[in-house]
Parts: structure tokens; sequence; C-alpha cells
């Protein structure tokens, strides 16, 4: 069981639902994905469009809601983001996410650091989003953040876990959750993940844009399993050097002698 | 009163609380979050919040987002 901020989950995966075609396909999703905990934006009302509420299609007490400050440029505007989702989903938990280039969406760590401070303080759950640096995981992790989570590559791209050399470094040394976020952008990426030692990955748009979206919210599920049981069996060593599997001993001599 | 709402300046007639104002931008109270002159309104104090002339409101819910 993976247990952060005391909350124990089964599953560990977590879905973010954005870029969905539905909130019908987005739920369905969610379901065949067997995730217990799923990401939410903050906007503002369209009030020309009032009718459009993802949480009528998401089944308010079915899942962890993880809102996430998307949309902050720095500290002041995330914590003034937290504090509108705290009071929108009655709960603690938030992604800290701040992001003051559109081009890249790269997390700002200062920022992130000054307002994990803050918001520790205030008595969020906070689960900083932030690049695959070990020094700035363990800040975060100092400063209170509940997990950390690390970038595999900028958001939406579906490059996979380019920063693998860094999160191997923060999962050794975190002694909080290391959730994988952003960047995975198939079932085999979520599983490399998984197999490093990872605590969970968090995809998207993975998923939410793929040809069916059920089907494959279903395989990362597969994936994210079959990743953490390799971790847990404990993975073979990498080397240069062959190793044969098959017996060297008690080969078949003459004819076959070649094969001494 | 003259109220601006998510950025927009506009007219409204009959208008003291902010439940009021969700009711007459026909949105349920339960979906949304409110800042009201950058101060949040807890839910449930909706009824409480009066409005006056030249306010700022913000109404907010949550939209997917990864």
């Amino acid at each position: 069981m993976l247990t952060i901020a005391g909350t124990e989950f089964r599953s560990r995966l977590f879905l973010g639902t954005g870029k969905f075609s539905s909130p019908s396909v987005m739920a369905e999703a969610i379901a065949a994905s067997d995730c217990q905990m799923v990401t939410v934006a903050l906007r503002r009302v369209n009030l020309d469009d009032p009718d459009d509420d993802i949480m009528k299609a998401l089944g308010l007490h079915d899942y962890t809601f993880l809102p996430n400050t998307s949309g902050a440029r720095d500290a002041k505007e995330a914590i003034r983001l937290a504090h509108l989702a705290r009071a929108a989903s009655g709960s603690s938990w938030l992604k800290l996410e701040v992001t003051p280039d559109p081009r890249t969406l790269l997390p700002d760590p200062v920022e992130t650091l000054l307002a994990t401070e803050q918001l520790v303080k205030d008595g969020f759950i906070v689960l900083p989003y932030m690049n695959a640096d070990p020094i700035l995981a363990l800040r975060l992790q100092d400063a209170g953040a509940a997990a950390v989570m690390p970038l595999g590559a900028p958001i939406g791209t579906n490059q996979g876990v380019l920063t693998d050399f860094q999160v191997e470094i923060i999962i050794e040394q975190a002694k909080v959750p290391v959730v994988v976020d952003a960047g995975i952008g198939a079932p085999s990426h979520a599983a490399y993940a998984m197999e490093m030692g990872a605590d969970a990955v968090l995809v998207n748009t993975a998923i939410s844009v793929a040809g069916d979206p059920i089907a494959m919210a279903a395989a990362f599920a597969k994936a994210v399993e079959a990743g953490r049981t390799a971790f847990v069996a404990g993975m073979g060593q990498k080397s240069k050097q062959a190793s044969a599997s098959s017996p060297e001993s008690g080969m078949l001599s003459s004819d076959l002698g070649f094969l001494n | 009163m003259n109220l601006t709402v998510n950025g927009n300046t506009k007219l409204f007639q009959d208008i003291k609380t902010v439940t009021d104002l969700l009711i007459t931008l026909n949105l349920e109270p339960e979906t949304v979050v409110v800042e009201h002159n950058t101060t949040i309104i807890q839910p449930g104090s909706f009824d409480s919040a009066h409005l006056a002339e030249g306010d700022q409101v913000e109404i907010i819910r949550f939209v997917g987002g990864g």
C-alpha cells in the first residue's frame, strides 16, 4: 500500500482529468484505470456556459481529489489558488504547480519552495510538482511536502522519463513518496518509472488524448502494477559482459564438441 | 448595482447577496467557490455575503486538469 499523509492508496496510478473529449469518457477512463487519486484544476466559471460542471461527472466521494494550482506563475498566485481549492473541495490535498513560462511549463524551483513552506504552515497536504532535482526534492521534503512529484519530461510532451538519472537519486534519497509526474506518454514509460522504485505515477495527456482513452487507462493500470511488482521482486543488475542463461556444464561431446 | 464578475463589469438588478448573484447567473452554489473583493467566501456563507456597488467577484470551479 502507498501511504501519503496518512492516507492509504491501493492504486499507484494517479490520473489527470484534463483534455478528455467528454465528461463521460473521462469518468469511464478513470474507472478503467482503477485509480483512487485524480487531479483537477480551478478556473473562472464561463458565465456564458455555466452548465459545464466536472464534479457532477466524477462522483464526489469515489476519489481523493488533488486540486492543482496550474496557471500560477509565482508563489503568491499559487497560495491564492490553494486557498480557493480548499474552499471548493473541503480538503487540504494540493498539487502545487508554479509554472511561469507557458512555453516550457517548467516549474519555478524557488517559488515552489516558498509556496510549499507557506502552504504547509497553512495546513495543506502539499505535493509539489518539481523539476527532477535531487537537492530540491530534499529541500521540499524538509519544508514539509507530503510527497514530491519530479517531472519525467515537460507537461504534455509524451517523451517518457528523460530525467531517469536524477529521478533515481531522488527515489534513493527521499523519505516521502516520489510520484513521477508529467511527460509519461506510454504504459512502458510508467512501468519504467515504477521499476525504478517510484511510489506512483501521474498520467493525463497520454490517456486523455489516446484513440481509446478507456482502453489506454486500463493499459496504464497494468503497466503500473507490473512495474511495481518488478521493483518489489528485485530487478537484475545491468552488465556489459554476457552471462549464459543455459547451464555451462554437461554439454554433449564428440560431434557437438564445439559447444564446449 | 454594478459588479465586476470574473473580470466583466455589469449592472445587476435586485441583488443583495452572493446567493442572489449565483441564482441570477444560473449557478448552483455547491458547485462553485467565490472570492469577494479578494476574500474567499466559505461555502455556506453565501447568504450572509452582502454585495455593494463596485464590488469585485470571482466565481471559480473545478475543471479538468493534470
